[in-house]
């Protein structure tokens, strides 16, 4: 870029630093909306693989698998440009935030029943020892345990979500993305418009990510875990108790 | 013992109880009774069926064959249809029954994500319905017991392997249970942790009437706290008698090799 063509990127930029933070909000709402419906979907789809009726579990198996095995950019077009000629129309944000919960929620889904697998059989013996039924096992002793496995993959997820937000753009949503583009197109800068966007998007995936650690941290020190996200404080280590003959666990 | 069974009183009885797990039967054709208030301890080689039995009260299995009776009535099983056939337990039947048991783990499980306290008071409160303070006083009353009162607010895994154990053992005497089950209960413990663990054990032989059913490897302490001693072998018991007629005195060739090797 030239001295006069940077000085009207900067100057452009200037103007349109309204316009960016609107399309930031937009994005942030997105993957706000989109990562609370993928969570109720994760969770919903998640209990009903791991439930004892096989035509619920089999019908939570064929979800997910559909939702998983075709594309996000697919699915978003489809709620946007087909689901109008069956009668329904969507607004553009609601598409995404519904390609975004179902798509996500489904990879969800697999953490969510991984992680409850994951918690010690024996956790749940002590639970049925001590009287407790299936709900109150679920719900006080199951799922704060698969909490802590839950939140890291989780993150990925949330990130992962964040950084397909852009799709919105093609769907004429004003999204962060949509505005850098604009931006592009008055000053032609594209390399300096899209270095921009990468910034953005990698500041962005780091706050997330932040705050998913903080969330981390506190899930295992509730289990008594020491260890900061990213360590050794994996699955193995939120056993209670290290079993005899298998012993070498995480912490 | 069949010969000896006085209807009505029995805590526990096991009519012709079997128990595969796949091609391995670990119980044949059980037949067990257990008198409300008595202590009976299981011993035999591992593999013998003994933790199976306990398993199967708790219902943390179900039987293959035959029919586990608590305080006179269908436990693995209740009646059904106008000619009142037994069938398998659900959920419903099992709830209140499975209420009046409480069972102490070798590995003894205490929910990590709870502090000492939490795990004590948690089924109280949410299985009985006790109010915070009633089941917290209970479960303090209960750590007090084994001696742990200082210990409330710690987490489960800071403790040594004979703390958690006392955990457990006040976790399931939170409940109030009419019969307790105690799985091998030292056997994960360090050797000079299991003293303070039998300990414990023994102040609540004493001072309870609750039946007790223990598998264990302690020798001691089954003579100490045991109205009865059965050997198992096979999925069958091959002789049963009091402590010291069954451990000094033992009939069968089996079990004094048996009693001999872990004494």
């Amino acid at each position: 870029m030239t001295d006069s063509g940077t000085a009207v990127f900067l100057s452009e930029l200037g103007r349109a630093l309204p316009a960016i933070g609107e399309g930031l909000l937009v994005t942030l709402e997105a993957t706000a909306l989109g990562a609370a419906l993928a969570l109720l979907v994760a969770f919903a789809l998640g209990l009903a693989s791991r439930s004892r009726l096989l035509v619920v579990r089999g019908a939570a198996r064929a979800v997910v698998e559909f939702l998983r095995g075709t594309s996000l950019y697919v699915q978003l077009f489809w709620l946007f440009f087909a689901l109008p000629m069956l009668g329904f129309r969507l607004d553009p944000m609601a598409c995404g935030v519904l390609a975004f919960g179902l798509n996500y929620g489904a990879y969800g889904a697999e953490v969510v029943r991984g992680a409850i697998a994951a918690v010690p059989a024996a956790q749940t013996e002590a639970a049925i020892a001590l009287g407790m039924g299936p709900v109150l096992r679920l719900r006080r002793v199951v799922l704060p345990q698969a909490y802590a496995l839950m939140v890291p993959p989780f993150k990925n997820l949330l990130i992962q979500l964040l950084k397909a937000t852009p799709l919105l753009s093609l769907v004429t949503v004003a999204d962060l993305t949509f505005r850098i583009d604009q931006l592009r197109s008055a000053t032609g800068g594209t390399a300096a418009a899209y270095l921009l966007l990468l910034l953005l998007y990698f500041a962005l995936a780091a706050l997330l990510g932040a705050g998913m650690n903080a969330l981390e941290r506190r899930a295992k020190a509730r289990l008594g875990v020491v260890s900061g996200p990213g360590g050794r404080g994996g699955p193995r280590a939120v056993r209670a108790v290290p079993r005899a003959g298998r012993a070498g666990g995480g912490a | 013992m069949p010969s000896d069974h006085v209807p009505g009183a029995e805590k526990v009885r096991f009519d012709r109880v079997t128990k595969r797990f796949g091609d391995q039967t670990v119980l044949d054709g059980l037949d067990l009774t257990v008198a409300p208030g008595e202590r009976v301890t299981l011993i035999g080689p591992s593999g013998s069926g003994k933790t199976t039995i306990l398993r199967l009260l708790m219902t943390l299995e179900r039987v293959t064959d035959g029919v586990v009776h608590v305080d006179g009535e269908p436990f693995s099983h209740m009646p059904s249809g106008p000619g009142g056939a037994l069938v398998p337990a659900d959920e419903r039947h099992l709830a209140p029954r499975r209420r009046r048991i409480g069972m102490v783990f070798q590995q003894f499980n205490l929910f990590p994500h709870m502090s000492v306290l939490a795990n004590v008071v948690e089924a109280p409160r949410h299985v009985l319905g006790l109010d915070g303070d009633e089941a917290a006083a209970r479960a303090r009353d209960l750590l007090g017991l084994v001696g742990l009162a200082d210990k409330e607010d710690a987490h489960p895994t800071r403790l040594s392997g004979g703390q958690q154990q006392r955990v457990a053992i006040a976790r399931a005497l939170a409940m109030r249970p009419e019969l307790l089950l105690l799985d091998e209960v030292t056997s994960a413990l360090d050797p000079e942790l299991v003293a303070e663990v039998l300990d414990v054990l023994r102040d609540v032989a004493d001072s309870t009437d609750i039946t007790m059913l223990c598998v264990t490897h302690e020798m001691g302490f089954a003579r100490d706290i045991s109205d009865r001693i059965l050997m198992f072998d096979g999925g069958r018991v091959l002789e049963s008698g009091p402590p010291e007629r069954l451990l000094d005195a033992p009939e069968h060739e089996r079990t004094q090799a048996f009693v001999r090797s872990i004494t």
